[in-house]
This record gives structure tokens, C-alpha cells and sequence, in this order.
């Protein structure tokens, strides 16, 4: 099958004031329709650099970044982002959030009964009908990333870009909402493109796990084949795997990777 | 909880260098309780500390009042305590008791007129208020739009923060020679000096609260791919809202500040040429009505505001 995503020898480089600084080098990397993959790295492996390229919120120094066969030119709904940080306007309603995106969308072919379908079609996907007249002040960080999923959904994005999106929630959260992303995955067939720095998490979700080195001019250490039938296909049900043979396997390959061949060195500030 | 550190009337301990009025860091906004919507919500992780419990406490908080009501009070009887120990002798300078008198009559009928120069003080105080109604809407208008301008353009930012700097400290008095001159009358220059030194808190803070648009929101601006227009009205205009209000409350307290100065230079009824007038009328009990009453006038226009300014707060 052709690769949605090419990234063809890619490379960022970042002017500072001591000179330049090298982020990224020769990053190759393709990823297929409906594929899940996870990209791990230390902090400070410029994971999120490679996620924001993608996303065309910078632009590549070196190489070209192709989607679908045409070279990606800044940011466009074709690529759905979940930020680590919710990003949702505190004065709009969890709808309205959601609508903004589906406005610049389908805005021009639907009318507004129809477009507001779309958004309250996205919470609901995310379990959120509940709250969706509810500001994003007044619910808990775990549903602010809900709605925050379901604002990158809304568009149809071929791609769905997240940045840590769990990061900055508890073990418990973190892990119902793991399993939601996942059923999500499994109803939409979603192409997912995600920055983590949680081992199970990686190992839980994706179909290959992209390792880093670190940084400075960082780029792909290993890629990791998940040995498990594809998230889209099969749930992958947590306890299960907690002494699935394979699944500790692909768990002792990832933190070997992280913590033995590229064990983390505090940067010289 | 950005917006509520607007809300302190704090000016007056800001350091010099501040650039923007009234921008204090968000360490010291006061914690508010949440709405009881809030606390309904249901789902994972909606239990959320309770806010500082007012329920909990005793059915009714006799220190809390002590502090709220009593202070202010006392604060108020020993300014009219040491007032009357002072005039207890005699002089030119009225007592309390004469000068309450002087201002129940005043009060009693606001609105008389007895030709040009003897209105009362009702009058006075609403010509003031439209001349500040005037001048301060027109500084809106030029104002808001320009620091929108300033904040969104580096290069705008750069041409007119050395103008700004330079015109901001200006006094009022100074500028009504101005005005005098290009508008040959001398209502006008009234409107005209009020007009330039209101303009400048707006201008700075709607500025500042373009600068300060946190840039995730920009980020979610440029990934959804929103219209310009979209980004104004849906990003900038909410996010910049408290710092444009801080500057709009500024700027009132700033045009009634200098309107007593220029009704004084200038004439015609309002409540600064009435000071003038009644200090060449040796009624010194008129004046200290007068005090009160701008000053009750500025703190209601302020409290106004304020009541606007709750309605835009929002939590991130």
C-alpha cells in the first residue's frame, strides 16, 4: 500500500543566538493509512519538533514531508491536532470549541443545523454530550482533552497529530482515556501520529513504536514492530497484557532502547 | 483566571516602570469561589476542591462585617472627626455641620436654574458628565483600534511607543492651549484636552492584551486554519476584552480626573467651573460639597465598569 505520510530525509535547524542549533537530522519515515504510530524519545529529542513539522506549524530546513503524494505547506485540516495542553478558548462552550473547527470546514457546503450536528456527532463520540454547554473552566482536564479529541476529529483529518495528549493527566484518567482513544481508533480508522514519553502507553496503543536518540540532532534510533494484531482491528484489553508474552517483549525492547543505549544525559545548561 | 487580576483597584502601588496600568502579576488575583454550575459537573475528575467555604463558617460572619462595613466607617469619622476639631474655632473654613447643610439645600433642589452662571449642582455635574461622555467615547474610538494596530504590528509597536511615552505624562493644562488654538472656542478645547489625556490607557492596554494573547490559542488559530476575521473576532477580541476594559476604566477615572481643570480654564456650566465660581463667591462650604461630589461621581463611573468588566472574566 502506497504511505500516507513520507518524511524524506528531514531535518530542522533552529537559529539561536549562540549559532545555530540542530534539532532534527535525516528523519525518514512513512506511515500507511489506518496505522498507529507512537513516537518516544527522551524530553528534548525534538519528538515534538517532528510532530509540529508534520503538522506545518514550522517548516523543514532539510527534506520534504509528503501527504498523500503532495508536499505539505503549513497547517491544514487535512491534519487534526490534539495539543498537550487542551488549547481550548476558555470562552466558548465545549460545542462551540468544537465548532469553530467544523465552521472552517464544512462551513462553506453545510448550514449551521447541519454543522452543529457535526460537532455535537464528535462529543458524543468522545462521551461528552453531557457537557456540552459547559465552558472549559468547568470540567476536569480530562475532559478538556476529550474535547480537545473531538475538536481534531470534527475535521475529518486524514491525520490525527497528538502531542502528548495525556501527559498532564492522572494514572487512572490517563488510562480510561487511553482505552477511549483506542475505541475511537477502532470507529473512525483513524491515521494517528503520537508524541509519548509513557512506555505503555506506546506499546499499548500503536502498531510501531518510532524511538529516538537524543538530542542534539536528534533522529531515529530503532523502529519497533509491535507484535500485536493492529489497534484498528483488535482491542487490546490492558489487564490481558499485563502478562501478554509479546506485549512485555515490545515493553523490555522500548526501555532497553531508552534507558540502555541511549541513557538520558542532563543537557549542560 | 486572567481576567480577575483587573479588577483591583491597585494602580496607585504599581511600580513606574509598568507598562500597562493596572497589569499586575496573576499571582495576586484573588481567589474566587466557583459557580454552582460548576461544582454539578458530572463526569471523571469532577470533584474539585471546594472553594473556601463561606457555609462552613458560623451562620453569620460578625467579623467579616466588622471588616467590610465598621472600618470604612471609621476610617470616614476620623477624617470628619479631626476635620471638626480643626474648624472648631472658627474661620474661613466651614465646619462639617455648616457644610452638610450647605449641600442638603444644594441637594435638596439639584436642578434650578437662575440664569447661566447659578445652576445646580445636578446641572453642573451632568453638563461634566457629557462633556467626559464626549470626549471619552471619541478616545475609545481612536484609541481601542490603535492599540489593536500597535499590539498586532511590531513595526506600528516600534513608530509609536517613543510618541506615547512622550505624550503620556503631558499635563492636562498643557494641552488645552492647544486646543484653544485650533478649535477657537472654548468648549471644544475642553473636550479636546480630556479627549488626549483618556486616550493613552486605552491605546497602551489594548496593546499589551494583543501582545499577551497566549500563543496556543494562536496555535489552534493557524491548525483549524481560521479566516482573519475569525481569529479577530473569535481569538483576539475575548482574550484582549479584560485588558481593553482595564484600559477603558483607566481612561473614565483619567477624564474625569482632568475635567475639573479644564471646566476651570474654560467655563460654561459643569461641575469644575462651579468650584471656580464658588471659590470667587468665598463659598468655601460649596467647594468642599463639590469635592464630595466628584469624588462619589468618580467612584460610581468606576463601580460601573467594574460591573461590566465581572461579565468578561473567564477561566482558562
Amino acid at each position: 500500500m502506497k504511505p500516507m505520510l513520507q518524511i524524506q530525509g528531514a531535518g530542522m535547524t533552529f537559529a539561536t543566538r549562540r549559532g545555530p542549533f540542530v534539532a532534527l537530522r535525516e528523519i525518514d519515515l512513512e506511515i500507511a493509512r489506518g496505522e498507529f504510530v507512537a513516537l518516544i524519545g527522551h524530553s528534548g529529542c525534538g519528538k515534538s519538533t517532528l510532530l509540529n513539522l508534520v503538522a506545518g506549524l514550522t517548516v523543514p530546513t532539510q527534506g520534504v514531508l509528503l501527504l498523500d503524494g503532495r508536499e505539505l505547506k503549513g497547517p491544514g485540516p487535512d491534519r487534526g491536532v490534539v495539543f498537550q495542553n487542551h488549547s481550548l478558548l476558555p470562552w466558548l462552550s465545549c460545542t462551540d470549541n468544537v465548532l469553530l473547527a467544523v465552521e472552517r470546514v464544512f462551513g462553506a457546503r453545510e448550514g449551521r443545523a447541519q454543522l452543529r450536528e457535526r460537532a455535537l456527532a464528535a462529543l458524543e463520540l468522545v462521551g461528552l454530550t453531557h457537557a456540552r454547554d459547559k465552558h472549559p473552566g468547568e470540567i476536569s482536564g480530562g475532559m478538556k482533552q476529550r474535547v480537545g479529541i473531538a475538536r481534531a476529529l470534527a475535521m475529518e483529518p486524514k491525520m490525527l497529530l497528538m502531542d502528548e495528549p495525556f501527559g498532564a493527566l492522572d494514572a487512572l484518567t490517563r488510562a480510561r482515556l487511553q482505552d477511549e482513544l483506542a475505541r475511537i481508533v477502532r470507529a473512525t480508522g483513524s491515521t494517528v501520529l503520537m508524541v509519548t514519553h509513557d512506555v505503555d502507553e506506546a506499546v499499548l496503543l500503536s502498531d510501531r513504536i518510532v524511538m529516538m536518540t537524543n538530542g542534539p540532532a536528534a533522529t531515529i534510533g530503532e523502529i519497533l514492530e509491535v507484535p500485536l494484531p493492529p489497534l484498528r482491528e483488535a482491542p487490546r484489553n490492558r489487564l490481558e497484557m499485563a502478562h501478554h508474552a509479546e506485549y512485555l517483549h515490545a515493553r523490555e525492547s522500548v526501555l532497553e532502547f531508552l534507558y540502555a543505549k541511549q541513557q538520558h544525559v542532563e543537557a549542560a545548561a | 483566571m486572567v481576567a480577575a487580576v483587573f479588577h483591583q483597584r491597585a494602580e496607585g502601588v504599581l511600580p513606574a516602570n509598568q507598562r500597562a496600568e493596572g497589569v499586575l502579576p496573576a499571582a495576586k488575583a484573588e481567589a474566587r469561589p466557583m459557580p454552582a454550575r460548576a461544582m454539578a459537573a458530572a463526569g471523571e475528575g469532577a470533584v474539585r476542591p471546594t472553594p473556601p467555604a463561606r457555609a462552613a463558617r458560623d451562620p453569620f460572619d460578625w467579623k467579616g462585617l466588622a471588616g467590610k462595613v465598621l472600618a470604612p466607617i471609621a476610617g470616614l469619622a476620623l477624617l470628619i472627626g479631626i476635620w471638626a476639631l480643626l474648624t472648631q474655632k472658627g474661620g474661613a473654613f466651614p465646619t462639617p455641620a455648616a457644610t452638610f447643610d450647605a449641600a442638603w439645600k444644594q441637594f435638596a433642589d439639584p436642578f434650578y436654574r437662575n440664569g447661566p452662571n447659578d445652576q445646580g449642582i445636578g446641572w453642573n455635574v451632568l453638563y461634566s458628565l457629557e462633556r467626559v461622555g464626549l470626549a471619552f467615547g471619541l478616545a475609545a474610538l481612536v484609541g481601542i483600534p490603535l492599540g489593536f494596530l500597535i499590539g498586532r504590528f511590531a513595526t506600528l509597536n516600534a513608530m509609536f511607543a517613543p510618541v506615547i511615552s512622550l505624550l503620556k505624562p503631558v499635563s492636562p493644562l498643557a494641552w488645552l492651549p492647544i486646543g484653544l488654538l485650533a478649535f477657537k472656542a472654548a468648549n471644544p478645547a475642553a473636550i479636546w484636552t480630556i479627549f488626549i489625556c483618556s486616550i493613552w490607557p486605552m491605546v497602551i492596554n489594548t496593546a499589551v492584551g494583543v501582545q499577551k494573547v497566549p500563543q496556543d490559542y494562536l496555535n489552534v488559530a493557524r491548525v483549524l486554519n481560521l479566516s482573519e476575521w475569525k481569529i479577530a473576532t473569535r481569538i483576539l477580541l475575548p482574550a484582549v476584552m479584560p485588558y481593553m476594559l482595564t484600559g477603558v476604566r483607566l481612561s473614565v477615572g483619567t477624564a474625569w480626573l482632568v475635567i475639573v481643570a479644564a471646566e476651570m480654564l474654560t467655563g460654561g456650566v459643569g461641575i469644575g467651573f462651579w468650584v471656580w465660581d464658588e471659590w470667587n463667591n468665598l463659598n468655601v462650604a460649596h467647594i468642599i460639597v463639590a469635592i464630595f461630589t466628584i469624588g462619589v461621581v468618580g467612584l460610581l463611573l468606576e463601580s460601573m465598569l467594574l460591573l461590566v468588566a465581572r461579565r468578561f472574566e473567564y477561566r482558562s
